[in-house]
């Protein structure tokens, strides 16, 4: 028999860790005892292990439904609908209810979680495939090693979530284990007759964002580790970038999607065949920048909605596809300019004929003879081969064949234009695109022209013309000679941020004094072209802000030209630091910007990360002025991505297409009983101010983006000094942009000293026309049990 | 009468807007609101018209009809240009969440909404707003714009730019103001 105090449990379902201070035994007393069955943790880590290590689905419920409290779901639904189950569908107009009992609020609400355990499982997916791929290459001993010694925080969100600290790859295996398996119950609780609160679908949403930081930083660290990708490195080369870079005197492999092993083997083998100078290859969307990191041989093309345009010039030889992001029907735009199609991920077969384990030889023969429009390869280093086999040969035979139009062929198809206006009523940005073909008609490509750089490339328009013109293909065709001249550099990815820079940054960041990071991140349907991300990276970079980019938005910050002739790139440092411009990499390295947050935490506040999500949730909410802005969000991935950022309390910021996510998160600053906090010296409530005030947002315009991101920058923490430098880059671009002084200014001070001295007197005025009353500036915290002395 | 969405694989459901297919019943439709209000967004300065800018005539139903006038993203500042101060400068989303809040006692303090005007946002995110508010609260929607928006009440059916011209004129006229 034995009894103890002090015991600590931690479960997770494949583990058991029990540790007892003191273990009293019928043979003695133990002092000291830990046992762990399962998942291993590190006895020599001395950190503390906070409540919550692997957490289950409701475990941090509690924290979610705080942060629902304040920032309430605006519900926006697509349809009227639900079409899941055969008992439907079933109208959910109003307050009906469908057959299973869910009301629209509920529907809303369960169509995120899918979207967002859609996002996850996709990252969750690639990561292991990584994971798997590179144990099994350079083995599950290999060193986890993503900065040297500038690193020593590793991996801040698998940290923060399950409490270990991985060393090797095989330690990674575990995490994606339990990552897998709560991604399931998640995909359970949409099911038919499960959940039925939208609050509890949206705390569920809340995880799988978790989840997916989780396997994005697994994804990360083992490609910078195994592949040797900069290490946290501000000085990154420039990659060049853009259409007009690729040289078409060669022959040209085309990469698309998301998983780089593929394009990995391809610049191995054109290395180890010592071909550099003799064939390109280009990337599109995320492969691109990662394929880039690993080898800046490797050029970028462009974001996602390049592909169709890049595909039709008859510019690449050979596509190779891997996963994510890739258009369905990019089989059919390949045979169409003769193209062969190597397929290299099981995700995405595209009916292909597995060639796998057939000799190299007779697949490239196949190919090049166009006995097969193309193959499906499950073996990285066998694409390798093969792709850059084929493009040498079929280069001469395909001679760049192309089927874009020249003018006059555009003039004279323009003609059997019938102004349906059917394309435009198809185009997601309802583009003037019957104006255009008018014009053409009269021998005018301007027009056509005009509409490139909002054009996303998703070829509705053609989808839709009954006369099957080839309309993108002619706004590209105008657009030759602006597509020419698409010669830009976009830094590498560098991964994750030094320790020493956390040390020097954070600091200023959580007093306010470096007015907010803010991360422009994730895809390219933007609403008029990817100048606006550049335009704002650039507002916010001269203003001393930390910029951190990633993915598609990455490159289109790289793809204009300031009047110096330089890009944003050229001209601003790739450092975590006030007026940087940092791009950490592909989608995946979307989780050390969270790491950057975390870090932050962990190394200049001395808070334990070590499964202790809740309290380093509640930091960040209230003291890292940190906002995320995915302008051209699309995918499911960016819900997942942005869901992660929301647990963390980071606000996100979309564009208007983002408002077909359905769900806003909305705080109320007219609701003063929302926005007070904890003080954690004295147990008090203190009124902060709506600080941030949203935590998922869709604006209109560019404009309101700016507005918002330096009114969601400010946090409970700042001092006054911090305070007064925020208020004045918010009531600069109110005043800029909307052409007056905010009406919410009195809500955002909260002693005398926020005032910024420039406009002190105007402030000061709106002060005592709102009745405004000072207040303290509190030690901040959502969580009772942060309090450090209770009032009596 | 039916009318079809502008973009479309916009399709919404079986409760569809009620359309417009003359002016004069928004304008009783406006004249019968006790608390109405005008949400504005960006391309109200988009498309010139004939005569004038949609904005204009944003202005003078707000002024013929007395009606406040929520201006979105940076329209706010057109509006000071041209010598009108609207009731709020605001997001779309911030007003469509206060709307759709039974509770909420309007830009001045007197009471919630009974009817809502909205015009010149993106197509697709006024489509989605008014789907909010059609499944989230109370009021009226009316859809001013140039494109049949099913998720209101009332919507005008899709129409040229001249015809759409035209209907805001007689609304202006139909409120008591001069055109």
């Amino acid at each position: 028999m034995a009894t103890g105090h002090s015991m600590v449990v931690y479960l997770s379902k494949k583990a058991l860790n029990i540790k007892f201070d003191e273990l009293a035994t019928d043979v003695g007393t133990l002092k000291n005892v830990e046992l762990s069955i399962g998942r291993i943790f590190d006895a020599s880590w001395t950190e503390p292990i906070g409540p919550t290590p692997f957490p289950t689905v409701s475990q941090l419920r509690s924290w979610d439904h705080k942060l629902l409290n304040r920032y309430k779901p605006l519900y926006l639904p697509d349809c009227d609908l639900c079409c899941l189950c055969t008992m439907g569908k079933c109208d959910l107009t109003g307050d009906k209810r469908g057959a299973c009992g869910l009301d629209m609020a509920g529907q809303q609400s369960r169509i995120v979680l899918i979207a967002a355990c859609i996002g996850a499982s996709t990252h969750t997916a690639h990561s292991r495939h990584l994971l798997e791929h590179l144990i099994e290459k350079f083995g599950s001993d290999h060193p986890i090693d993503i900065g040297g010694t500038n690193i020593e925080i590793e991996a801040p969100v698998t940290r923060l979530v399950c409490g270990i600290k991985p060393k090797v790859l095989g330690d990674l295996e575990d995490v994606l284990d339990y990552v897998e398996s709560q991604i399931v119950s998640l995909v359970a609780a949409t099911h038919t007759g499960q959940e039925g609160s939208a609050l509890d679908f949206e705390s569920k949403v809340f995880h799988a964002g978790m989840l997916d930081q989780v396997a994005m930083e697994v994804a990360d660290i083992v490609q910078i580790s195994s592949y040797g990708f900069p290490k946290a490195d501000p000085e990154a080369s420039l990659v060049e970038t853009g259409l007009g870079v690729i040289d078409k005197s060669k022959p040209v492999i085309l990469v698309i999607g998301h998983n780089v092993p593929p394009a990995v083997d391809i610049v191995d083998y054109i290395n180890d065949k010592m071909l550099f100078n003799k064939i390109e290859v280009g990337g599109i969307c995320c492969t691109a920048i990662d394929a880039s990191r690993y080898n800046p041989y490797a050029k970028i093309v462009g974001p996602i909605s390049w592909q169709v345009r890049f595909i039709r010039s008859g510019v690449p030889d050979v596509i190779v596809v891997d996963e994510q992001c890739i258009r369905t029907d990019t089989l059919i735009e390949a045979q169409r300019v003769h193209t062969p199609l190597i397929a290299a991920s099981d995700k995405v077969c595209l009916g292909l004929p597995d060639r796998t384990n057939d000799p190299a030889d007779e697949i490239v023969a196949d190919l090049v003879s166009g006995k097969v429009p193309g193959v499906l390869i499950l073996d990285s280093t066998r694409v390798g081969e093969v792709a850059v086999r084929t493009a040498m040969e079929i280069a001469p035979k395909r001679n760049k064949y192309k089927v874009l139009p020249e003018a006059e062929e555009i003039i004279k198809q323009s003609k059997s234009c019938r102004n349906c206006n059917e394309c435009t009523r198809a185009c997601p940005q309802t583009l003037p695109i019957p104006d255009a073909v008018r014009l053409a008609q009269e021998g005018d490509l301007s027009g056509l022209a005009g509409l490139y750089e909002a054009c996303i490339g998703c070829i509705r328009c053609e989808s839709a013309c009954p006369v099957n013109l080839p309309l993108h293909s002619f706004i590209v065709k105008a657009s030759q000679e602006r597509i020419d001249e698409e010669k830009f550099n976009v830094r590498a990815g560098r991964g994750a941020i030094q320790d020493v820079e956390i040390r020097r940054v954070g600091g200023p960041i959580v007093l306010g004094e470096i007015p907010g990071v803010v991360a422009f991140v994730g895809c390219a349907n933007y609403p008029n072209g990817g100048i606006e991300v550049a335009e704002m990276a650039k507002e916010f970079a001269s203003r001393r802000f930390i910029v951190a980019t990633s993915g598609c938005a990455a490159m289109s910050i790289g793809m204009y030209r300031d009047e110096e002739g330089k890009t944003l790139y050229e001209t601003y440092p790739g450092s975590f630091d006030a007026g940087g411009i940092v791009n950490v990499g592909s989608c995946v390295a979307n989780s050390h910007i969270a790491g950057a947050a975390l870090k932050i935490a962990s190394i200049f506040a001395k808070r334990s990360l070590r499964g202790n999500y809740e309290e380093i949730a509640d930091y960040v909410l209230n003291r890292v002025g940190a906002v995320g802005v995915a302008w051209g969000a699309y995918s499911q991935k960016a819900a997942s991505i942005a869901s992660g950022f929301w647990r963390l309390g980071v606000p996100v910021i979309v564009g208007p297409h983002g408002s077909k996510y359905r769900r806003m998160l909305l705080g109320r600053k007219d609701k003063e009983e929302d926005w007070y906090v904890y003080d954690a010296r004295t147990g008090e409530k203190v009124y902060v101010g709506p600080v941030p005030e949203h935590l998922f947002y869709a604006a209109e315009t560019k404009e309101e983006a700016m507005v918002m991101i330096a009114k969601l920058a400010m946090r409970a923490n700042d001092t006054s000094k911090g305070r007064a430098i925020k208020l004045t880059h918010y009531i600069d671009l109110h005043r800029r942009l909307y052409g007056a002084m905010p009406d919410d200014v009195h809500l955002f001070v909260r002693t005398r000293a926020d005032i910024p001295i420039t406009i002190k007197d105007e402030v000061v005025k709106i002060l005592e026309e709102k009745g405004w009353k000072e207040t303290v500036i509190p030690d901040p915290t959502l969580l009772q049990r942060m309090v450090r002395r209770r009032v009596t | 009468m039916a009318a079809e969405p502008w973009q479309r694989a916009e399709t919404a459901g079986p409760l569809r807007a009620h359309v417009l297919t003359k002016p004069d019943v928004a304008v009783a439709l406006i004249k019968k609101a006790k608390r109405p209000i005008i949400v504005a967004g960006h391309n109200v300065t988009g498309e010139p018209l004939k005569s004038a800018e949609p904005i204009d005539y944003v202005i003078q139903i707000s002024r013929a009809g007395n009606i406040p006038v929520v201006a979105t993203a940076n329209v706010g500042k057109t509006f000071l240009e041209r010598g009108y101060e609207p009731a709020a400068l605001m997001g779309a989303m911030d007003i469509a969440n206060r709307i759709k809040d039974e509770s909420w006692m309007g830009l001045d303090g007197k009471g919630s909404y009974d009817v809502l005007l909205i015009l010149g946002l993106p197509y697709y995110m006024e489509w989605l707003i008014l789907s909010g508010l059609k499944h989230f609260a109370k009021l009226t929607t009316l859809s001013l714009g140039r494109y049949y928006q099913p998720h209101a009440t009332w919507s005008f059916p899709n129409v040229s730019s001249e015809v759409w011209e035209g209907n805001l004129k007689v609304i202006v006229k139909g409120l008591g103001g001069g055109v």
